[in-house]
């Protein structure tokens, strides 16, 4: 209880303290993320829809394809990441490895295939539903892709959410292609992982409630813009 | 509102149109023509295949034997536009409701806003307009469901079983839509299994039973003398095997 008690003490130090390294680490957890998440929302919600709605020979394939990515282990990703940025891999020559760019790429292929497959059910599911009246109204497949992301907005509000969840609390591949150094590539979950591997476990757990506040307030923000289009009408 | 030119790709005619699904032809060999002007209702019981018909002439279903073609002068404007008996709307505003179908077709804007207006008025959404479209009752959904299709001003307006889950009010100011948007000369074909309502609205009947036209008469003549023996027993209120 006392672990927890420090831990709790800690979090809330760290928080009124609020000291520049801290919130260096947080903005940073932040910014990666969110790129990330932007990422693949750009790339997600359109081939989710597109696999939702359209019909071809070996969908169910790609549709399994796609559900078995959604668990892809983070460290399986950050390896993959590793050896395409560093030097002797692919793209070596642009420098990218230990750089908050690198930790974007691994945090948007790790989400991705996530987005890909909640979207897909999302929209498939939406589609039964508007399918019909979409193509009486002179819709095709494509004019229906963003027809039906719009229409299910909240439901992919909540995809988001998932993905950014996956995308900050992921620790292995960012640990790997970031290398976890301070101000440069540290984010909350490496600096987890270094303080508990330094036996500092309050200051390890007060850095975990902080992220899982941080996760807390942008799904309470989420909720609070849904309710508000809610009560608006839309 | 200027409607299509009366005629200008009507009549639509079936010739010979089947359907087939789920391993058992649904419609058999559907041959009629619908003529500009009139308004079309089909009845008959339920499974009688008077959706299958209505979608069938908007194009939603390919026919699985013969073909669904517009034999008027000019044929390249045959178009319609279908309101489904369950119509979706989208989480969008009335007046966005009907901006839809515009955009998809590419109606330049200024065009589409007075072509909207329009339609509001002669459907009396006007004051629902700004209100999110799947917040009203049913019957002004429906109403809303109307006007998307009529705003697109097709040759042929397709409605399938319109009032079927309508109070007579709602039904009423429904009905008063329908003949509102016909003043525009669009061809109406509606289903219905309402008789009475059937009586109000139809110029011409088409009795479809078991996936079969039966009859098209004039309504006048369809209720004083249907010719055939399972119209006269629909029209007497027994139930049809």
């Amino acid at each position: 209880m006392s672990g927890l008690g420090d831990a709790f003490h800690t979090a809330f130090r760290l928080l009124l303290s609020w000291d520049p390294e801290l919130a260096e680490i947080v903005w940073l957890s932040v910014e990666v993320s969110a790129a990330a998440l932007a990422l693949a929302a750009v790339f997600g919600l359109p081939l989710g829809a597109l696999l939702g709605i359209a019909r071809f020979p070996g969908r169910r394939f790609v549709v399994a394809a796609t559900n078995a990515l959604f668990g892809l282990p983070a460290v399986v990703v950050g390896l993959v990441v590793y050896m395409l940025l560093s030097r002797s891999g692919p793209l070596g020559s642009l420098a990218l490895l230990f750089t908050p760019t690198a930790m974007v790429i691994a945090q948007t292929l790790l989400i991705t295939p996530l987005i890909v497959a909640l979207t897909r059910q999302v929209i498939e599911d939406l589609h039964t539903e508007y399918g019909e009246q979409l193509r009486a109204h002179g819709a095709g497949t494509f004019r229906a892709v963003p027809t039906l992301l719009v229409e299910g907005r909240f439901a992919l509000a909540t995809v988001l959410l998932a993905g950014f969840g996956r995308a900050i609390s992921a620790v292995g591949a960012v640990i790997i292609v970031g290398g976890n150094i301070a101000h440069v590539t540290r984010v909350m979950p490496t600096a987890i992982a270094l303080e508990t591997s330094r036996g500092e476990l309050a200051l390890a757990l007060g850095l975990g409630i902080l992220l899982l506040g941080i996760s807390w307030a942008v799904a309470a923000a989420a909720e609070l813009a849904r309710e508000v289009a809610r009560r608006a009408g839309a | 509102m200027p409607g299509p030119e009366p005629g200008g790709a009507l009549p639509l005619v079936f010739e010979n149109v089947c359907f087939d699904a789920g391993g058992a032809r649904r419609l058999h060999d559907v041959s009629c023509r619908l003529e500009a002007g009139s308004l079309s209702v089909l009845v008959g019981p339920n499974g009688g295949g008077k959706s299958l018909f209505l979608r069938l002439a908007a194009g939603l279903l390919p026919a699985s034997a013969g073909r669904v073609r517009w034999l008027g002068p000019s044929p390249a404007a045959g178009s319609s536009a279908i309101v489904l008996q369950r119509p979706v709307l989208l989480r969008r505003s009335v007046r966005a409701n009907l901006a839809y179908p515009l955009r998809l077709a590419g109606v330049p804007r200024e065009e589409a806003a007075g072509r909207i207006t329009r339609v509001l008025a002669a459907t009396r959404l006007s004051e629902l307009a700004e209100r999110p479209a799947r917040r009203l009752s049913v019957g002004e959904q429906q109403r809303v469901a109307l006007a998307q299709a009529g705003v697109r001003q097709p040759a042929v307006l397709l409605l399938d079983e319109p009032a079927a889950a309508l109070d007579p009010g709602a039904t009423g100011a429904l009905e008063a839509a329908v003949r509102a948007l016909r003043a525009d000369d669009v061809k109406v074909v509606m289903s219905t299994h309402d008789l009475g309502q059937a009586r109000r609205m139809a110029d011409e009947v088409l009795f479809l039973h078991r996936g079969r036209l039966l009859e098209q008469t004039p309504a006048e003549a369809f209720f004083q003398e249907p010719k055939s023996p399972e119209a006269r027993k629909f029209l007497a209120g027994e139930i049809l095997g």
